[in-house]
């Protein structure tokens, strides 16, 4: 099976070449794109098969010499490879359709399948070099991808800004291998695995990976560039870049910390609880203010990425104090939250794509009134903000809801870090699914309902079938993993196993298709039931309505408030809506301040509400740090400019103190 | 026989560090080519040496490497461009030549007390000479930091790459296509110098490496 993911990645990488010499032609789109989803679809039955299966290991003899290139497919590594396919898969049919309105096309086409094999690569990779190179390459070519409009400004800083934490992110993951090697160099994984390092160094170990991936995945406060690379990218390389690469950041998380170190002592799981809960919190509070869609589906998913480092971080608690069924259940809840933000984000994403391109605006107060012009894209949308909100029987309650139940667990557990820790969490989490239903609520009801806000809004078209396609198979998907938790649970019951040890109880086994986390007296869930309650109340009161109404459909003109001529300006905008949010957790992560600039007397101007925001993360983390650099940059440009001798004298200089130190310390 | 053959290997490498403590005390130019052609000819002897004892008869071809190219042809050359240059007369103003005297002794007995503890398990042959090559490379490079004459770093940088051929011989060898594309890369590595020398010459009336500073852009 592992040699059929390395045929898909050789392929991905002929299809590069493809789509480096097709240039703007059509047929690069259709071929491309159509490989990639081919290729998508067949490591996406591999991984399922690999999940059941026991692990296969392969040593080719390629790399660096005398070590070559280990690669493994385990359980873990093929659930995160049939979540990379069903991701990619979907994201190169909507590229089908979405392509054909790019600018150029052959920015994207060579950079779109190295992409996809570099994420690949890292699920197989089994030897510290291997997956150092694979990341570096997922980094590398998702940024050019995220720089294929780099005329734009914001693009470029866009850009900027990923490659700087994209190299910081592969700097800390390699620290991280660094030290688990040691100094005998075992550089497999196997070896690290072996290996049983002292708790300084894990703990070491540890902050590298929960930083390194951390980067890459989106953890507040590293997640400054999902915001601005999101929106840059065009949006089926957002939503490959939301929707799948984060995770397969999760992917290098789990695979160090639950894998290869082993666990970690209970004061780490109490970090990653810390740091799940506030990068919930602070990314949906951003979402809600964000008026460009992209954007605020970028600080969805940072909020997403909160929920699931949650998850993991009870795993690791759990695991800590050797309360197996809890780590089982709250891991579980982990993935499953995984596989199901990687449906409906990347519905979203496709959803904005196409309102792009239909209306050629990401602004949401530029918009209104799709639902009317595109109603398919519209419904799916609204599948998708259901979804992510939480709304049974969608997916995300399912998932969101089995990571409450491992939060209520609350077995004895002897450190006072996690008993005030985990509630607090709940807490969090709680509040974290309230404002995201009240961000989707506003995506949705600023962008779909209500009237035009502008002449492209009032001018869209239904997206082509490609998109409809892509969109309305996650949709669907995202139905059917809700309704039916407990396959998906038990797909993942040998993941777990292979990673902890325990699994989660089978569920495909209870009456009724119900989901029992723990036991029955603790708490169950039964979708289907559910589904089939509001379904059949709602056509209930649907006929009802219908029958006891007056029957037909009358069009009449509507009350108007008193505003004879109401222009779409009169609407509830989306400022309007997130308004009293940015009131209340004002200084949450970010400072709003907003000023009437009132015109001088016998001005003729009018006068304007000016809101500001500032992001206090980046004001207080990232900016004095570029500063910094600055100083340090000034400071060390004078080296750029000595004698040739000086730069000699450097060179004979740390060649004979390296000496010295080496004479001293022996 | 292991206690002769030890005494003269040891004997050669000792002369060679010799050799480079005349290098970095001669000023003048002529005289500096010939303590080049010196040191290379000990060089050619200390590896001929190295392939008796060793009884590896390739380490005779780059002896002759050695003593061709480094000990005849490149000094003959450096000659020639002297020559044509005009400043065979050059007097170069070395500072304090008596510190560098100095600053060359304690490198000498830096290499010796880093070497010697590291390769203590090694044949004693190759421990020596190891520890006697590192010196004449810190030397070499000792003297491309202090000289500013162009040709005097040239002489510094070929004495360098002889304490790297000492230390490779006497570590039972290196294989012979590496040895023969170093020597190679050296004879280009010293064309390409020779070019660069009457370019500068050409341009700044000068092969006083201090003049170029003056004509880079930037800051100073």
């Amino acid at each position: 099976m592992i040699t059929l993911v390395l045929a898909a990645i050789g392929s991905f990488c002929l299809l590069a070449i493809a789509g480096a010499a097709a240039g703007r032609a059509a047929v690069g789109r259709y071929g491309v794109y159509g490989g990639c989803a081919v290729l998508s679809l067949l490591s996406f039955g591999v991984g399922l098969s690999a999940i059941g299966n026991p692990a296969e290991t392969l040593h080719l003899p390629l790399g660096i010499p005398w070590i070559g290139m280990h690669l493994r497919l385990d359980a873990l590594s093929g659930f995160f490879l049939m979540l990379l396919g069903l991701g990619a898969a979907g994201a190169s049919l909507f590229a089908i359709g979405y392509g054909a309105h790019e600018e150029a096309p052959q920015r994207v086409l060579p950079f779109y399948p190295l992409f996809l094999a570099g994420m690949h690569l890292v699920l197989i990779a089994a030897d510290a070099f291997t997956f150092q190179f694979a990341w570096e390459a997922m980094s590398l070519a998702s940024w050019a991808l995220v720089l294929s409009q780099h005329r734009d400004p914001a693009n470029a800083h866009a850009g900027f800004v990923y490659l700087i934490m994209a190299v910081f992110s592969g700097l800390a993951m390699l620290l991280g291998f660094v030290v688990m090697a040691g100094a005998q160099g075992g550089f497999t994984f196997e070896a690290m695995r072996a290996a049983h390092l002292p708790p300084v160094l894990a703990a070491l170990v540890f902050v590298f990976a929960l930083i390194g991936a951390g980067s890459k995945a989106g953890l507040v406060p590293l997640h400054v560039w999902l915001p601005l690379a999101h929106p840059a990218a065009p949006s089926h390389v957002s939503a490959l870049m939301s929707g799948v690469m984060t995770k397969v950041a999760l992917y290098g998380f789990i695979r160090v910390v639950f894998d290869l170190l082993g666990g970690v002592p209970w004061w780490a799981a109490t970090l990653v609880l810390v740091l799940g809960g506030v990068t919930a919190v602070v990314g949906v509070l951003q979402a809600l203010l964000a008026r460009d869609i992209k954007q605020l589906l970028a600080f969805s998913t940072v909020e997403n990425i909160g929920i699931i480092f949650v998850g993991l971080g009870l795993a690791l608690a759990f695991r800590a104090n050797g309360f197996a069924t809890g780590a089982a259940l709250a891991f579980t809840a982990a993935l499953f939250h995984a596989l199901n933000h990687t449906l409906f984000k990347s519905l979203l994403f496709f959803g904005a794509g196409a309102v792009l391109n239909a209306t050629g605006t990401r602004d949401m107060e530029q918009l209104g009134g799709l639902i009317k012009r595109m109603p398919v894209v519209s419904a799916a949308m609204l599948a998708g903000c259901m979804a992510i909100s939480a709304l049974p029987p969608m997916n995300g309650f399912a998932s969101e809801w089995l990571t409450f139940q491992a939060v209520l667990l609350r077995p004895e557990l002897p450190q006072w870090g996690l008993k005030l820790m985990i509630p607090a969490d709940g807490a969090l989490l709680a509040l974290a699914a309230a404002l995201a239903a009240a961000c989707f609520v506003r995506l949705f009801g600023v962008a779909f309902l209500g009237r035009p806000r502008s002449v492209m809004a009032a001018e869209a078209v239904e997206a082509d079938r490609w998109t409809l396609a892509a969109m309305l198979g996650f949709a669907g998907l995202s139905l059917l993993t809700g309704l039916f938790p407990g396959v998906v649970i038990d797909l993942l019951g040998p993941v777990s196993q292979a990673v902890l040890g325990t699994r989660m109880p089978v569920q495909m086994t209870d009456p009724w298709l119900t989901t029992i986390p723990v036991e029955a007296s603790r708490g169950s869930y039964n979708a289907l039931l559910l589904f089939a309650f509001v379904a059949l109340s709602g056509g209930l009161a649907a006929v009802v309505v219908k029958r006891l109404g007056h029957g037909g459909l009358r069009r009449a003109p509507a009350w108007d408030c008193g505003f004879p001529d109401p222009t779409p300006m009169t609407q509830y905008t989306g400022a309007s809506f997130g308004q009293p949010i940015k009131r209340v957790y004002d200084g949450l992560g970010y400072v709003a301040h907003d000023r009437v600039d009132m015109p001088a007397p016998g001005d003729t101007r009018s006068a304007r509400l000016i809101s500001e925001r500032s992001d206090l993360i980046w004001d207080y983390l990232y900016a004095p740090l570029g500063v910094a650099v600055g100083r340090i940059a000034t400071i060390l440009n004078v080296l750029q400019f000595l004698t040739i001798r000086r730069y000699l004298g450097f060179v004979f200089a740390a060649l004979v103190v390296l000496l010295l130190a080496l004479a001293l310390w022996q | 026989m292991r206690g002769i053959s030890f005494d003269i290997a040891h004997m050669l490498a000792g002369f060679l560090v010799l050799a480079s403590f005349l290098m970095l005390y001669q000023a003048r130019l002529y005289a500096l080519l010939h303590v080049l052609a010196l040191h290379a000819f000990v060089l050619a002897l200390s590896v001929a040496w190295q392939a008796h004892i060793q009884d590896a008869p390739h380490l005779y071809i780059t002896a002759a490497i050695a003593l061709g190219f480094k000990a005849m042809l490149i000094p003959w050359a450096l000659r020639r461009i002297v020559v044509r240059l005009g400043v065979h007369r050059e007097i170069e103003a070395v500072g304090g030549i008596g510190l560098t005297m100095l600053g060359g002794i304690a490198l000498v007995a830096l290499s010796l007390e880093v070497m010697l503890p590291v390769t203590a398990q090694t044949d004693p042959v190759a421990r020596e000479d190891i520890a006697l090559a590192l010196s004449v490379v810190l030397i070499g490079l000792l003297m491309m930091v202090t000289r500013r004459n162009a040709v005097s770093q040239v002489v510094g940088f070929l004495s360098l790459e002889n304490g790297i051929i000492l230390a490779a011989t006497g570590a039972r060898g290196m294989p012979l296509v590496v040895e023969i594309s170093v020597a190679f890369s050296v004879l280009v590595a010293f064309i390409v110098i020779g070019i660069f020398l009457f370019r500068i010459r050409e341009r700044f009336d000068t092969i006083d490496v201090g003049a170029l500073e003056q004509h880079r852009g930037g800051r100073q």
